[in-house]
């Protein structure tokens, strides 16, 4: 396939520092949207502000660059007005989890049919590397230079509570799974959830000596454990484990539909 | 004689993080100066990791029977 065809070629290169995983994970989006056949206007991609949401800026679709946190709420009330889109929300581990975390929530709760890519780097990489709420416990940040005192979420189980219709988590390593996952949550009628864990090199692997963006990624493609195993294992084998897989899969009502019997009801009451 | 694969880096957009480097299952790469630079071609079995891990869009792999029909 051709990369260059989804691309604005005038904005390359890309502004993601070396050894960010973030073009990897692009990479594996467009290499799903060119399999599943779909045309650039019928997609648009949504974001809200960091790193991985300088993504809509490189691609050659309909695309939404908006306020910190709220790319799901703009993309509510887009997919409302045109249900016909495939939208795409790109969102960092921050955006989603910590401005964006009630607009996360509330958006599996009702179950929009949306699909969000959260690339989690552990950090708040463009505004100079503080703690997120996926910082693990003990690390450091600019925020935390003695080390994180607080326990971290668990984006795919907090997703899974909430009640996405699809959660799954990959790592930039893991090219193959990824790009099933995005291809997964990209058909499926209801909000769906993929998680990818991605190297920071710059904002948190130089402050907690953990090395280049290559060692970053070794490190994902050695401590990767598949859910199927991690149910086998104990709390402590599991300590410093990236846990992968798919978390849930089922068929459940979407908002738009329900959204559309309330309308067809009110309609029914006034006339 | 055995079929290569055409590999092409764009040294344009080329950050050299170096992950073609290390993640090259036959290690076909080694690193140069500024740049990867292709050292065994012919080791290449066209799997495309390189091409999939390259975040900065830089590297292209084209399959032998695909290169050549270009090249006719």
């Amino acid at each position: 396939m051709d990369y260059l065809y989804y691309l604005r070629e005038e904005k390359m290169p890309h502004i993601w520092c070396d050894g960010c995983g973030h073009g990897i994970i692009l990479k594996s989006i467009l290499r799903v949207i060119d399999k599943l056949g779909w045309e650039k206007d019928d997609i648009a991609m949504v974001s809200g502000i960091g790193c991985s949401s300088r993504t809509p800026g490189y691609v050659d679709f309909n695309t939404l660059h908006t306020t910190h946190g709220r790319a799901i709420a703009f993309a509510t009330g887009l997919k409302i007005v045109k249900p016909n889109l495939h939208i795409i929300i790109v969102s960092g581990d921050g955006d989603a989890t910590a401005i964006g975390g009630n607009h996360f929530i509330h958006a599996a709760r009702r179950n929009t049919d949306l699909t969000v890519i959260i690339y989690n780097n552990y950090i708040y990489g463009m505004t100079g590397g503080q703690a997120s709420p996926t910082t693990p416990i003990g690390k450091k940040a600019s925020t935390a230079p003695y080390g994180n005192p607080d326990a971290p979420f668990d984006i795919s189980r907090l997703a899974q509570a909430a009640g996405a219709a699809y959660v799954a988590r990959s790592t930039v390593y893991h090219v193959g799974k990824t790009d099933r996952y995005i291809e997964q949550a990209f058909l499926k009628r209801g909000f769906s959830v993929v998680e990818i864990m991605t190297p920071c090199p710059t904002s948190y692997g130089r402050r907690n000596k953990e090395g280049n963006g290559v060692d970053m990624i070794m490190f994902q493609k050695k401590n990767s454990v598949g859910i199927e195993r991690a149910q086998k294992m104990s709390e402590e084998e599991l300590q410093g484990k990236i846990i992968t897989g798919v978390f849930v899969d089922k068929e459940q009502n979407n908002y738009l539909q329900r959204y559309k019997e309330v309308i067809d009801k009110a309609k029914q009451i006034n006339q | 004689m055995k079929k290569i694969s055409k590999i092409t880096i764009n040294e344009k957009w080329c950050k050299s993080c170096e992950i073609c480097v290390y993640f090259c299952p036959k290690s076909v790469y080694d690193m140069g100066r500024f740049y990867p630079v292709i050292a065994r071609p012919e080791d290449c079995i066209a799997c495309k990791l390189c091409e999939k891990l390259c975040p900065d869009f830089a590297i292209t792999v084209t399959p032998p029977d695909i290169a050549e029909s270009i090249k006719k």
